[in-house]
């Protein structure tokens, strides 16, 4: 028992529910969630200090003392805990983004509130242990940024996050219709329980129909192929930090459940499901980055790429060896880093220049380098040259899925990220070299280089996590191992 | 605004039963059916019964709360209960209970459950009534 699992969700709901009542204190507001935002950060690091030096590398609680399987089980476990871990940091950084940027009248309708409320729910669907939970803290998030997203309210905002809406409803009910099936089969809503009673039942028939229901459910909110369709343009609507957020945590949170499930519940017969997902993965890739080459606006380019990135972050899964789930692990550590890099830069950019357009800009190396390199640098992560993250991120894929013989994919992924590489270097070369146009600067030098002190640490993560991808590999195979063996989880949670 | 005897003399009768009814399932909940939801919801019903049948002006005289407080009200209360469990070293959300004997109600269970209801209560009846009285105050 270790009631520290629940801070990471109770921390931010209170803090969310403290700030309603200072909404129109807008600097005691920044004061509260800053300290807070720096505060679940640090707690975070201590709890995955903890876990990793538990004797069973996973603490768990039982919820109002009642013993799983009757009741709701905190499971942190390596990889949700890297996942916990992550998600403070990204939420941290877009606070300080926030600051600088979110205007004032949106401070003052709950943004900091429905800002911890999303956390809440995030940090607590990286942690729960059961599937009902799990659909609950999926609610507090999408309920969270459905305001989030159509805060501000413009017309293009407002007709676009109500496909969002829309969309994320009809998953949600299928959710609810994939629980229910499932406890009508096993009797039970622990996921330790699930996992151990699906593999008495030798996952076959029904069961494979349930499983392809949760890849519905969690494709459609993690933006898998052939769902993402909402994604591009109700990301488009609201401000960078905004959509910083929902692109590093929302669809994280619906890979992040994907693993989870094909991991330890539905893991009887890869050969069916994960081919699947194998599959998708693939369409994925392609089709994101087809999108991200058909747009010359900087914004839509890089929503673009975070599909094309989904497809990379579930080949691992789709592949289903320890050394590939290890390597989708770290994909999706570094993509939650680089994305927000991506979209700071890019909302900087495009509040300094006034349009989105890249053929409209150029030659602002000459006055920004600072600028131009964090660009620069965040791109070729994102693509994935050494010695970057995204590099030990792919290479560990591609080793992976050539080791269980799994060549087209390997070959599908070497051509998008070619794709990928040419997408990124457009705009570099559109915005940054060439001649200067006739636009007039909206911001002074020093607010450039103010907004850029938060994508900086970004840029520190991502250059750390490629030069230390020795540490960062033991951390996540550990992690992968321990998915690859879900007996160890039953084990710990059902003793 | 129509002076309708009938309608108010039938409300102002209404309202009492109907709030006495959700205080009546407020209290009864987590051991038979009721609790802080369905308590909430009734009481929002009640309330919004007033707006009907009188003004919304009128009421809003009347009733001057500002609903989101009770919100941040309800959710401090109701977690605040499940950290006060943590406090005393039990998981997170543990409730506990005694039998008391009160003078004239006999014996009566006490619960930290009812404490949470009781946060629930406050933010259902604030969302509720925020929702219905924005929507009601959207003039077209």
């Amino acid at each position: 028992m270790s009631n520290l699992l629940v801070v990471p969700f109770l921390l931010p709901m209170v803090v969310g529910a403290v700030l309603i009542f200072f909404a129109k204190h807008h600097r005691l507001q920044r004061i509260i969630a800053g300290l807070t935002g720096i505060a679940l950060f640090v707690f975070s690091i201590y709890l995955t200090y903890r876990v990793y030096q538990s004797p069973e590398q996973m603490i768990h609680l039982e919820v109002g003392d009642w013993r799983a399987p009757f009741g709701i089980v905190l499971v942190g476990d390596m990889l949700s805990i890297l996942m916990v871990l992550m998600a403070s940091f990204v939420g941290l950084v877009c606070l300080f983004y926030g600051f600088k940027t979110i205007h004032i009248e949106r401070e003052r309708y709950y943004f900091y509130s429905f800002f911890f409320f999303l956390l809440t729910g995030v940090n607590g669907a990286f942690l729960t242990g059961d599937l009902f939970n799990l659909f609950v803290f999926f609610e507090v998030t999408l309920i969270s940024s459905y305001v989030l997203i159509s805060h501000g309210g413009k017309k293009f905002q407002l007709r676009e996050s109500f496909k969002y809406v829309v969309m994320n409803m009809v998953a949600s009910a299928f959710f609810l219709v994939a629980v229910a099936y499932l406890y009508a089969i096993t009797g039970t809503l622990n996921m330790a329980d699930l996992g151990d009673r699906v593999a008495m039942l030798d996952q076959q028939g029904i069961i494979n129909v349930i499983a392809i229901i949760f890849l519905f459910v969690f494709g459609a909110k993690g933006a898998l192929f052939p769902l993402y369709y909402w994604l591009p343009k109700s990301y488009y609507g609201p401000p960078a930090v905004i959509t910083a957020l929902f692109g590093a945590l929302l669809t994280k949170v619906g890979l992040y459940s994907l693993i989870r499930t094909f991991t330890l519940i539905f893991n009887q017969n890869p050969a069916f499901t994960h081919t699947i997902i194998l599959v998708l993965a693939g369409a994925t890739m392609i089709f994101g980055v087809l999108g991200a080459l058909s747009k010359f606006d900087i914004k839509s380019i890089i929503i673009y790429q975070i599909i094309s990135q989904v497809g990379f972050m579930i080949m691992g899964l789709g592949v289903f060896s320890a050394d590939a789930i290890a390597g989708s692990i770290y994909y999706i550590t570094h993509d939650m880093v680089v994305k927000v890099a991506l979209f700071f830069i890019a909302g900087i950019i495009i509040q300094l220049t006034g349009t989105a357009d890249i053929r409209k800009m150029g030659g602002l190396l000459k006055k920004y380098p600072l600028l131009g390199w964090s660009f620069f640098i965040a791109a070729m992560s994102l693509v994935g040259i050494p010695p970057l993250s995204g590099f030990f991120g792919k290479f560990s894929l591609i080793v992976s899925s050539v080791g269980e013989g799994q060549y087209v994919i390997v070959g599908v992924a070497l051509v998008v990220s070619l794709l990928n590489l040419f997408s990124m270097l457009r705009i570099f070369m559109n915005v940054f070299w060439g001649e200067e146009t006739d636009i007039t600067f909206a911001l002074s030098n020093e607010q450039v280089n103010g907004l850029l002190r938060t994508v900086i640490p970004l840029i520190a993560v991502t250059i750390a996590l490629g030069l230390g991808a020795e540490p960062a590999f033991q951390y996540v195979s550990a992690a992968a191992d321990q998915l690859m063996n879900p007996t160890h989880y039953i084990d710990v949670i059902l003793p | 605004m129509k002076n309708n005897v009938s309608l108010h003399t039938m409300t102002r009768i209404a309202v009492f039963i109907i709030l006495s009814f959700a205080i009546y399932l407020l209290l009864a909940g987590h051991n038979n059916p009721g609790g802080g939801f369905i308590g909430a919801l009734m009481t929002a019903s009640a309330v919004v019964l007033l707006y009907i049948s009188f003004d919304l002006k009128t009421i809003k005289n009347v009733l001057e709360f500002y609903f989101p407080y009770f919100i941040g009200t309800g959710l401090i209360i109701a977690i605040g209960t499940g950290i006060s469990s943590m406090i005393f070293g039990y998981p997170f959300l543990t409730q506990f209970f005694t039998h008391a004997h009160l003078p004239i109600l006999g014996d009566v269970e006490l619960t930290t459950a009812l404490v949470f209801d009781i946060g629930v209560y406050i933010v259902v009846v604030g969302v509720t009534l925020l929702i219905i009285t924005t929507i009601a105050e959207d003039d077209v």
